[in-house]
């Protein structure tokens, strides 16, 4: 539990919500997360937009954005108070760390096949479309 | 140079290709290029559940994800797509199924 983690939590609030309430709201969302040992790296207020279907009969929502640096107990916290919050319509909370963690090895890799290229000397320029195509190959 | 070479005529010399084509019913339908993974090229390591756009351009009007055998999309970023569509779909930012 003592490595740290990386989790993106977005939740929808009911459009029928003030713009300043939506805020206190995630004031109060974020205190949870901060009471609980976590820390908020970035927040965002997306706004309102349309729902790609109805959630409780509402075709519309304020979506709100939040990057969580923390255990995972606060997670947890916040969670079950949204579930019982009836102005938020709708919540997800994804761990970031080991997809971003996979992007770096994915990137890692491409670099290092890019330096072997460059270093056998017989690729001239068209090493993007080799490595594309090489790419495919190992995934298939 | 190299995307070009696999764009053109190519196809037509390759002895398995036309092999392929035997095998295939006779009609309208003839070898499609090969379609190359678009986020292979763009080098794109993580497909975001946020970038509705994008992952609309993989979500036909009926609402499910758009095969790869369509796209041309290669396996591994048809794996990330397939989730960051999923995860728009938990939130709304795209449909689970239109009517």
């Amino acid at each position: 539990m003592a490595e740290k983690r990386n989790y993106e939590m977005v939740f929808i609030v009911d459009p029928g919500v003030a713009d300043d309430e939506v805020m206190r709201l995630s004031e109060s969302i974020q205190k949870i997360i901060t009471g609980q040992g976590g820390s908020i790296t970035k927040t965002e207020m997306m706004g309102k937009r349309q729902l790609a279907y109805e959630i409780n009969h509402k075709k519309d929502g304020t979506y709100v954005l939040l990057e969580v640096e923390g255990s995972g107990a606060e997670i947890a916290e916040v969670e079950r108070r949204m579930r019982v919050n009836d102005q938020i319509l709708r919540y997800m909370t994804i761990r970031v760390d080991e997809g971003l963690r996979r992007a770096q090895k994915l990137k890692d890799r491409r670099a290092r096949k890019a330096a072997r290229k460059a270093g056998a000397g017989k690729a001239k320029g068209a090493a993007g479309g080799l490595n594309a195509s090489s790419d495919e190959e190992n995934a298939a | 140079m190299s995307a070009n070479y696999e764009d053109r005529d190519l196809g037509f010399d390759r002895g398995f290709e036309r092999e392929y084509d035997r095998t295939m019913p006779r009609g309208p339908r003839r070898m499609q290029r090969r379609k190359i993974c678009r986020f292979c090229i763009e080098k794109v390591d993580y497909i975001d559940y946020k970038d509705v756009k994008l992952l609309q351009s993989y979500v036909p009007e009926r609402g499910k994800i758009l095969p790869r055998r369509i796209s041309g999309v290669c396996a591994a970023h048809q794996r990330m797509l397939a989730e960051a569509i999923k995860r728009a779909r938990n939130i709304a930012l795209l449909p689970y199924a239109a009517d």
